[in-house]
């Protein structure tokens, strides 16, 4: 008897069920029809542009593409490149200089404007202001700022002090820093914003407690506040990663890859071989290979950031 | 239904318009001073013509251009017509069979006999097939020299590389830098082919060029090349310029001693109003080997399945290869007409030796007509990294140079 309830108790359960629980892909079904033409841009253009790239960069496509197998000649001379090799440690250089940099400049600024100075606002404009210029007038104004004869080598020198010698654009031991002064005078201005208006989003109480405590105003920045700020922090990363990974404009305009080939880096290389070059197959396994070096670098991260909340 | 015999009737008038003036847009990258005005030359004579030239100008140069066009031409909207260089631009274009066979007019107007080196109609030959008109020639293989320079040193100006390398120090002396060099990774790669040209002479060159015998660049004559290139790099330090005219800029003003560039650089020097033979001089050939490559540009017409554009695409191929036309447009660009059977009306000293050497038949193929652009900028890059690192040897150059010859295609 009591089975036989148990029996139909189940039966009656699963009968029920589809009547509680319409089709999980019919709910929200206007938000789901509104979302369509992104997904298919997503799946087609993005995910079907990659794949794409990647098989052709297994074939010998020269102006025009073409399925003709290559193996994995183009990149084997890839990796036997001098360019591409020192365009990696270039990228590499100017990635780590310029997020270390980045972060502790944009926000030291912002704990500066935070400390309700005067002026504020015009300080805040004149900061953000190169963020509003392209890349292209950013390294132009940089090329001449930094050209031996014209530049700041030139006023120095005019003023008396002939043996001065500050001409980065011009040696390839150090051209990179020539580019990084650029790169960060036009990004910082942004990322000083992030973190000004994170600094905004503290609560004034966390500065009354940590006065009544008597903790420094440095060291409550440093212990308290940049902890409380992880969120602007990881928004900052991602904004200056990649700006790193496309950097490609700033370049041909401030040294077109030179002094020889002492500032080339990836993107550049992509598009000298495409399109200089009219060989279309190594210019895809340079690209294929720059989205490896991305994975590289966001699989852990993605790991740590989204594994780890599933775990706490 | 009045409506639609009105709409049937203008239709009809402007269809009727199109068939006596077809319109055709011509894609190019000549935006600088010179160049416009010798492209303005073009169209004028096919507005004459009762047609309309519409005007694709790209700015930024062949690089930039190139990729554009051909990407009108892939995605099912070409120009009439387009610049490339000729050569082995557009080979991968012309097996897709996206460009139009001219081959009748090339008969019909006698291209075969007029076009002179006939290398240049071989360029624009693809088995058996004419697809291109080549309307100018330029050449790599000149050293501009300023007088005023050597006067200030007090040395006669060299009439051959040899002397040239051994008057630097006087110049140096004199606070010139003997050679004006640009930054840019084509002038390197240039001024070496010139070079190689010069120095180890014909045979090794068309050895390395043509038949991508990498034995050759690992031999005895190349090797003097490396050599002498590696001194020329040491002969181009203190001038920091990038582009190709700044450094014929230091030439004129007499801050540089000579620089090796093709002849377009003349125009530079016309436009400072230097005069050939009393501002500057020049040597073909760098005074050793005279002989020039002849390079230059070369219009396209691509596939459009119109008769009546093709008619016209064919009409202007004509066109621009006629006498008058020739004259004025290459008088403008400053390049030597691809007909030695027009009078170019004022030439100066160098121009004259330029012609003489063309009549003479003293000419080789140029580098892109010979090396497909991967191999040249492959080259490029080659040659740029060892002109800006003073550690690298001339050994270590030609192993690399040799590498990259024996894998070229």
């Amino acid at each position: 008897m009591a089975l036989a309830e148990e029996a139909s108790r189940t039966t009656t359960r699963t009968d029920a069920a589809p009547v509680r629980r319409p089709n999980r892909w019919l709910k929200n079904l206007t938000g789901k029809v509104a979302m369509l033409p992104m997904i298919l841009t997503a799946l087609v253009i993005f995910l079907g542009g990659t794949i794409w790239t990647i098989v052709y960069s297994f074939t010998d496509s020269g102006l025009l593409p073409r399925l003709r197998w290559n193996g994995l000649a183009q990149y084997e001379r890839l990796w036997s490149s001098r360019k591409w090799l020192v365009s990696i440690e270039n990228l590499a250089l100017y990635g780590v200089l310029s997020v270390i940099l980045t972060l502790f400049i944009a926000f030291t600024l912002a704990a500066l404007l935070d400390r309700k100075i005067r002026f504020e606002d015009a300080f805040r404009t004149i900061f953000l202001y190169p963020f509003a210029l392209s890349f292209i007038v950013t390294g132009l104004v940089w090329q001449w700022i930094l050209n031996p004869e014209f530049g700041i080598q030139g006023i120095v020198r005019g003023m008396g002090w002939e043996t001065f010698n500050f001409d980065p654009l011009y040696n390839p031991n150090i051209v990179m820093y020539g580019l990084l002064i650029a790169g960060l005078w036009q990004g910082t201005g942004l990322i000083m914003c992030i973190m000004l208006a994170g600094l905004r989003g503290i609560d004034e109480d966390i500065w009354k407690a940590a006065r009544v405590d008597g903790i420094g105003t440095v060291k409550t920045y440093v212990v308290v506040i940049i902890p409380m700020m992880r969120p602007v922090f990881v928004t900052s990363l991602v904004l200056i990663g990649a700006g790193i990974v496309k950097l490609y404009d700033l370049v041909v305009a401030q040294t077109s890859g030179g002094p020889g080939i002492s500032s080339e880096v990836p993107a550049k290389y992509v598009m000298n071989t495409m399109f200089g070059g009219q060989n279309l197959g190594q210019g895809f396994a340079a690209s294929t290979m720059m989205m490896v070096m991305v994975f590289i670098i966001l699989i852990p991260w993605a790991y740590l950031e989204f594994g780890g909340k599933k775990r706490g | 239904m009045k409506l639609t015999t009105k709409l049937l009737a203008a239709t009809a008038i402007v269809s009727a318009g199109a068939a006596g003036a077809t319109e055709l847009e011509v894609m190019h990258w000549w935006t600088s001073g010179g160049e416009a005005a010798a492209v303005s030359k073009f169209a004028e004579a096919w507005d004459a013509t009762g047609n309309t030239w519409v005007d694709g100008a790209i700015a930024g140069g062949g690089d930039t251009a190139r990729p554009i066009m051909v990407s009108r031409i892939l995605g099912g909207d070409p120009p009439a017509a387009f610049q490339f260089n000729h050569g082995r631009q557009a080979e991968e274009l012309v097996e897709a069979g996206l460009i139009l066979d001219i081959t009748d007019v090339s008969e019909a107007e006698g291209w075969a006999d007029i076009i002179t080196p006939s290398s240049l109609l071989d360029s624009c030959t693809y088995d058996g097939r004419v697809f291109c008109v080549p309307v100018n020639i330029h050449s790599w293989q000149w050293m501009w020299l300023s007088n005023g320079a050597y006067a200030a040193a007090g040395v006669p100006v060299p009439t051959n590389w040899g002397e040239f390398v051994s008057t630097a120090p006087a110049l140096r002396e004199a606070g010139i830098v003997p050679l004006a060099m640009g930054g840019q990774s084509w002038q390197q790669n240039g001024a070496f082919g010139v070079m190689a040209l010069a120095l180890a002479g014909k045979e090794a060159w068309l050895a390395v060029n043509q038949d991508k015998n990498a034995d050759v660049v690992m031999g005895p004559e190349y090797a003097r090349v490396f050599e002498a290139f590696g001194a020329a790099r040491d002969l181009s330090t203190g001038l920091n310029v990038q582009d190709w005219n700044q450094a014929t800029a230091a030439v004129i003003d007499g801050s540089a001693g000579a620089q090796i560039m093709g002849d377009w650089a003349q125009g530079e020097f016309a436009v400072a109003g230097s005069v050939a033979g009393t501002d500057y001089s020049c040597l073909p050939g760098l005074g050793e080997v005279a002989l020039l490559d002849t390079g230059g540009d070369a219009f396209f017409f691509p596939v459009t399945g119109d008769p009546e554009i093709e008619a016209a695409q064919k009409e202007l191929a004509a066109l621009m290869l006629s006498p008058a036309v020739q004259v004025s447009f290459n008088s403008a660009k400053g390049s030597l007409p691809v007909r030695p059977d027009v009078d170019l009306t004022t030439v100066n000293e160098c121009t004259q030796k330029g012609l003489d050497l063309l009549a003479a038949g003293s000419t080789v193929p140029a580098g892109t007509q010979l090396l497909s652009p991967d191999t040249v900028t492959q080259l490029n890059d080659l040659m740029t990294e060892f002109w800006s690192t003073p550690s690298m040897t001339a050994a270590e150059v030609q192993q690399q140079y040799s590498d990259i010859i024996a894998d070229a295609d």
